[in-house]
């Protein structure tokens, strides 16, 4: 397994829990979210970096008030065809402002990582080091998209009628 | 039509090489089969029972002279001299090698062309009225909306894994000839008080083994704004739709769970966070569109002109013809000219290669270059002189396209089934020639009337059969072939979901249980003015039950 972050093979300094196992003293840790509903005092009282992993079936809506206390989200893909991880990465980006780590774990693979990127996220677990090394080579593959990207990336309408637009702001309009 | 401007282009060049790129690693075995497999999917790609089979994308059921002519090289180079039009206006290959496919996307992308799509849990091809642009009660041409949602959802980075395959269709006319209510989304082209034209928008509508027709969730969705709503649709059901089941994956499932207040509800909430953003369709782009599909340069001609009236008079087999596979068309003097792809005892939506260049000569000569693929598996060429129909008639007849029966009852809609299809239970293509062969006798068909029939060889619908006038379902029993039959389906504005008669039919039984349907139809109906689903619908299916069943 690799860890790239921004684009980058980096070194993971997070580590998950689960339900199981005592809280380490210090360290930045990623809880699972029944970790998070069981132990929340605990895991606060660390004052640490903390991020919180969620399942597919976890919508972000259910940790939407603590956003501010997160500095890493993690979205699970479970199975390569399990999509609803997209959407919520773009919820977190789009409508909760989420500026920290948004990481994809799970079965990430080399012809996702364009879509993960494109919805928001900007660390992936990466399941096959030969999908890791070309990582940079999956962002590429297109210079057209039909679609306007959260990070403010034009879309081909956009291009076609403002051709030297910077766009940067892809919510709504002011 | 709708032409690639340089984003276009680079966009399936780029699709090319990494399809490409996806092939070689599959091959070598970087990629396992089930990773690749959504991977081709979405590249119309499947593994049936025998080959590999390609589905193209056809957007709206539109394709110029010059596309027919590359599909039908393609078949010829790449396959084995024919393919199939479906009944989502997609055309398909049944024996391409896997080796092969980069080279035929590339052959595709030359003539601005792919297969993306067409298959898997994404939003697939997006289809429209044959009679885009032409019908008389149009509001505005479906193929502009169409295009502008093709390219919004290409590739898609949110959508692209959606808990099951989304289907959409847009009809500019009231009159619906695209099924619109039969699909994940449906939209009608409508105007507002203002006068401005817009969308409304249906879903939940789906066949498959829960047939379902659509709801109304917004009767007016401005074009500036179609993105924005349907990317909140598919948003609530990207994140909502059920993922334990495949069988109850679809949105017709959520929207039937939560009802259409509480989808509507969501869809709206998202909406509000989204629209007036990016996705807005500026004016400038609507009109870039619209231009492509301005109307083609009719000449001012006279309405039903002589050579034309003389010659329907003379000859009773152009008379035929010209009374079942010619719709009135906006302009005088013109004719919208069904080909039938049913010939008699024929595979339905099959063409071999050389009818495909005979087409497609046709339509440079007769159309302005252009026809299209409709969901009855025919194919419609739009703007033909009425002056020129004769000799239109007579080139299609050389090549064995010019059957009299659009809409009748040899007009059938059929799946694969058995003889492709991995999930079929029973043969569908041979119970289609075998009725066709029963009613093989023209002038009984046009007394007949109008008349859908629909052949699924499987409970997932592909042939439509529960909108069928007479729906046939192909089953298992133990082995053996059997076929359900359902009466009172229809697929149109007033779509309906057709009522089972009664216990299955034996292979050997379907085509006389379906003559003797259609027999009772004859005795009940008040008149040739009573079609055969009006009579159904008046009389319901009891008539037809004790003729089937009943002991004498």
């Amino acid at each position: 397994m690799q860890y790239i972050k921004n684009g980058k093979a980096s070194a993971d300094e997070w580590l998950h829990v689960g339900m199981e196992g005592e809280l380490p003293e210090k360290g930045k840790l990623i809880a699972t979210l029944a970790r998070w509903q069981a132990s929340r005092d605990q895991l606060l009282a660390r004052k640490a970096p903390l991020g919180l992993r969620l399942a597919s079936s976890e919508s972000p809506e259910l940790i939407r008030d603590d956003l501010g206390r997160l500095d890493l989200i993690a979205l699970e893909f479970p199975i390569f065809r399990d999509g609803r991880a997209y959407s919520y990465a773009r919820l977190l980006r789009e409508q909760y402002g989420f500026q920290g780590e948004l990481r994809a774990v799970g079965n990430v693979l080399y012809d996702q990582f364009s879509f993960m990127h494109r919805c928001g996220f900007d660390a992936y677990e990466v399941q096959k080091d030969v999908d890791a090394q070309r990582f940079a080579r999956a962002l590429s593959e297109f210079t057209v998209r039909y679609q306007p990207d959260p990070d403010g990336s034009p879309s081909a309408i956009q291009l076609r009628h403002q051709p030297h637009r910077n766009v940067k702001s892809a919510g709504n309009r002011p | 039509m709708y032409r690639y401007d340089e984003f276009d282009h680079a966009f399936v060049m780029e699709r090319v090489a990494q399809f490409r790129d996806q092939v070689v690693r599959r091959l070598n075995g970087e990629l396992t089969e089930e990773e690749f497999r959504p991977l081709r999917l979405m590249n119309g790609l499947y593994l049936q029972l025998h080959a590999y089979m390609l589905r193209v994308a056809i957007p709206y059921g539109v394709l110029s002279s010059r596309q027919l002519r590359k599909l039908a090289d393609i078949a010829t180079r790449y396959d084995r001299g024919y393919a199939h039009f479906t009944t989502r206006q997609n055309l398909q290959y049944n024996w391409p090698k896997l080796e092969d496919m980069p080279d035929i996307l590339a052959e595709l992308a030359s003539v601005e062309m792919h297969a993306l799509q067409t298959s898997g849990n994404c939003i697939r091809n997006i289809t429209a009225d044959q009679y885009a642009g032409v019908a008389s009660d149009e509001i505005e041409d479906p193929r502009i909306c169409g295009e502008i949602l093709r390219q919004w959802s290409s590739l898609h980075p949110e959508f692209s894994f959606l808990p099951r395959k989304f289907k959409i269709a847009i009809t500019g006319s009231p009159h619906d000839r695209a099924a619109i209510k039969l699909h994940d989304i449906g939209i009608v082209m409508v105007r507002n008080q203002a006068g401005d034209a817009g969308c409304e928008f249906w879903v939940g509508g789906g066949q498959g083994r829960t047939p379902v027709i659509a709801k109304c969730i917004n009767s007016f969705v401005p074009k500036r704004d179609m993105l924005s709503y349907a990317e909140a649709i598919l948003r609530v059901y990207n994140m909502h739709g059920r993922r334990d089941n495949i069988y109850k994956a679809r949105i017709k499932i959520l929207v039937n769970e939560i009802g259409i207040e509480e989808f509507s509800r969501q869809t709206d909430a998202q909406w509000s966070h989204i629209r007036n953003g990016a996705l807005d369709v500026p004016a400038e782009e609507i009109a870039r569109i619209t231009a492509y599909f301005a109307p083609p340069a009719y000449e001012t001609l006279q309405a039903d002109p002589a050579d034309f009236t003389q010659r329907r008079d003379a000859d009773p087999a152009f008379a035929a013809w010209v009374r079942s596979n010619i719709a009135a068309h906006k302009i005088p003097g013109y004719a919208i000219v069904n080909i039938s792809l049913k010939p008699i005892g024929g595979i339905p939506g099959d063409a071999t290669d050389v009818q495909m260049h005979a087409v497609a000569d046709l339509a440079e000569r007769y159309s302005f270059d252009e026809l299209r693929v409709t969901h009855e598996q025919n194919l419609t060429l739009a703007d033909v002189r009425q002056s020129d129909l004769y000799d239109l008639w007579r080139a299609l007849g050389e090549h064995g396209l010019a059957t009299p029966n659009i809409g009748l009852v040899s007009d059938i809609i059929a799946c694969p089934g058995l003889d492709y299809c991995a999930l079929a239970n029973a043969r569908s293509i041979p119970v289609a020639q075998r009725i066709s062969e029963r009613f093989a006798d023209l002038r009984r068909q046009h007394d007949i009337g109008d008349l859908k029939i629909k052949i699924s060889g499987c409970i997932n619908a592909c042939g439509h059969h529960h909108v069928g006038h007479i729906g046939i379902l192909g089953v298992d029993k133990k082995g053996t072939e059997f076929y359900q039959i359902t009466l009172g389906g229809s697929a149109d504005e007033n779509a309906s979901i057709g009522e089972i008669l009664g216990a299955a039919f034996s292979y050997d039984e379907v085509v006389d249980a379906v003559e003797k349907v259609v027999d009772t139809y004859l005795k009940i109906r008040n008149g040739r003015d009573e079609n055969f689903l009006t009579a159904v619908r008046r009389t319901g299916i009891a008539p037809f039950k004790d003729a089937l069943y009943a002991v004498h």
